[in-house]
């Protein structure tokens, strides 16, 4: 395989490389932290797995956001590279939230009783997560870039509409789902210091990781689309 | 556009479809309460249904034998009996715990299907005054 001729947005800087390395220091040191964290008063240390859990939504959240706002950026500007990073902020989103729904059904069978039911957080969840996947078909589905770049678009844009809807579907509707342990509407936070930090070490590792990770798939979708001009 | 990228975007269009219409648009209101259920006894019998509430202190009775469970849940305000039988309940079932029954109303009790549990937002450590020997049964209870 031949490698594009590098150009200075394509070529794998150490910004990138530092982050990712960062992160996955970070992700080691939070897996111990949490690993050394006190069982929770009710649920005893099934109750770790909010350490994983809790990152990850968020990261699966804040990928909506953050496809978004890349999303109107193209639209705006009409730069490739906009539209590129859109994208890789999605197919790393829909690994978080792949990665949510995993962690999220490992923790309500030994505490709800079922791997999974449809109540509202976790409906809303599988249709955010169908939405991801939609916005990698879609893209897949289209040849023109032009074309695909503002289709895409779309769907990232209708997508996000759906993040505080599943946000906040725990306040709106009864469900099986707790509210907010760390409300980001209120600011109130329900969980003792003790377990709270390793979870914000967690949640500082998986955004580093989740930068990272979009910068290198933006990085190769840059060589890619250079490579097929050549 | 190639045929596979037509055939998955039907499936995802289907699936959301799916899951708007027919997962969400049922569970707008996920479970009644007691006193929902006492407003419209004649609403709900006899269909499937999921209830919610929490159980009732003192009303908890389990039969390992049998596998037999029976206890009320309450809202506060109305109580329902509720007879469970089959599966072993969740380790964090209990008394005044948040529960979802998914079953039926046969004439004044309330038969699960499926007993689920709710459990709180907040997360705690073991303060002190808990003896060791609280903390090892936690741990190992809920294990």
């Amino acid at each position: 395989m031949q490698l594009a001729r590098s150009s200075p947005t394509n070529r794998l800087d150490y910004l990138t490389l530092g982050i990712l390395g960062l992160g996955i220091i970070g992700v080691v040191w939070g897996f111990f932290a949490a690993m050394s964290s006190p069982p929770d008063q009710s649920q005893g240390y099934v109750a770790r797995i909010f350490h994983l859990h809790v990152p990850m939504a968020w990261m699966a959240y804040a990928a909506s956001f953050v496809a978004l706002g890349y999303s109107v950026a193209y639209l705006v500007r009409r730069k490739a590279h906009h539209d590129r990073l859109a994208a890789a902020t999605v197919e790393v989103g829909l690994i978080f939230m792949a990665l949510t729904l995993l962690t999220g059904m490992l923790w309500a069978r030994p505490t709800w009783g079922v791997y999974w039911d449809w109540e509202p957080r976790l409906t809303t969840t599988a249709i955010l997560f169908a939405i991801y996947v939609g916005y990698v078909v879609v893209r897949g589905a289209i040849e023109d870039p032009e074309l695909r770049a503002k289709a895409a678009a779309g769907v990232a844009i209708l997508g996000a509409i759906n993040v505080p809807i599943s946000y906040m579907s725990v306040k709106w509707w009864r469900s099986l789902h707790q509210t907010q342990s760390i409300d980001l509407t209120t600011g109130k936070i329900n969980v003792d210091a003790a377990i709270l930090i390793p979870m914000l070490i967690n949640l500082a590792a998986f955004t580093l990781v989740f930068i990272g990770l979009i910068r290198l798939r933006a990085l190769i979708a840059a060589r890619e689309a250079a490579r097929e001009e050549a | 556009m190639k045929p596979k990228y037509l055939i998955a975007l039907v499936v995802v269009a289907g699936a959301l479809a799916y899951l708007v219409f027919g997962g969400l648009g049922q569970n707008l209101v996920y479970f009644i309460t007691p006193s929902e259920y006492y407003q419209q006894i004649d609403r709900y019998q006899n269909r499937p249904v999921r209830l919610g509430g929490l159980v009732k202190p003192g009303t908890l009775e389990y039969n390992p034998q049998t596998l037999e469970l029976r206890f009320v849940v309450t809202d506060g305000v109305k109580d329902v009996p509720v007879r469970s039988s089959g599966a072993t309940p969740p380790a964090l079932f209990g008394e005044n715990r948040g529960v979802v029954v998914e079953g039926r109303f046969q004439g004044e009790a309330f038969v699960s299907q499926n007993l689920l549990v709710k459990h709180s937002e907040t997360y705690q450590a073991p303060k002190e005054g808990w003896t060791p020997e609280e903390v090892r049964k936690l741990i190992e209870g809920t294990q």
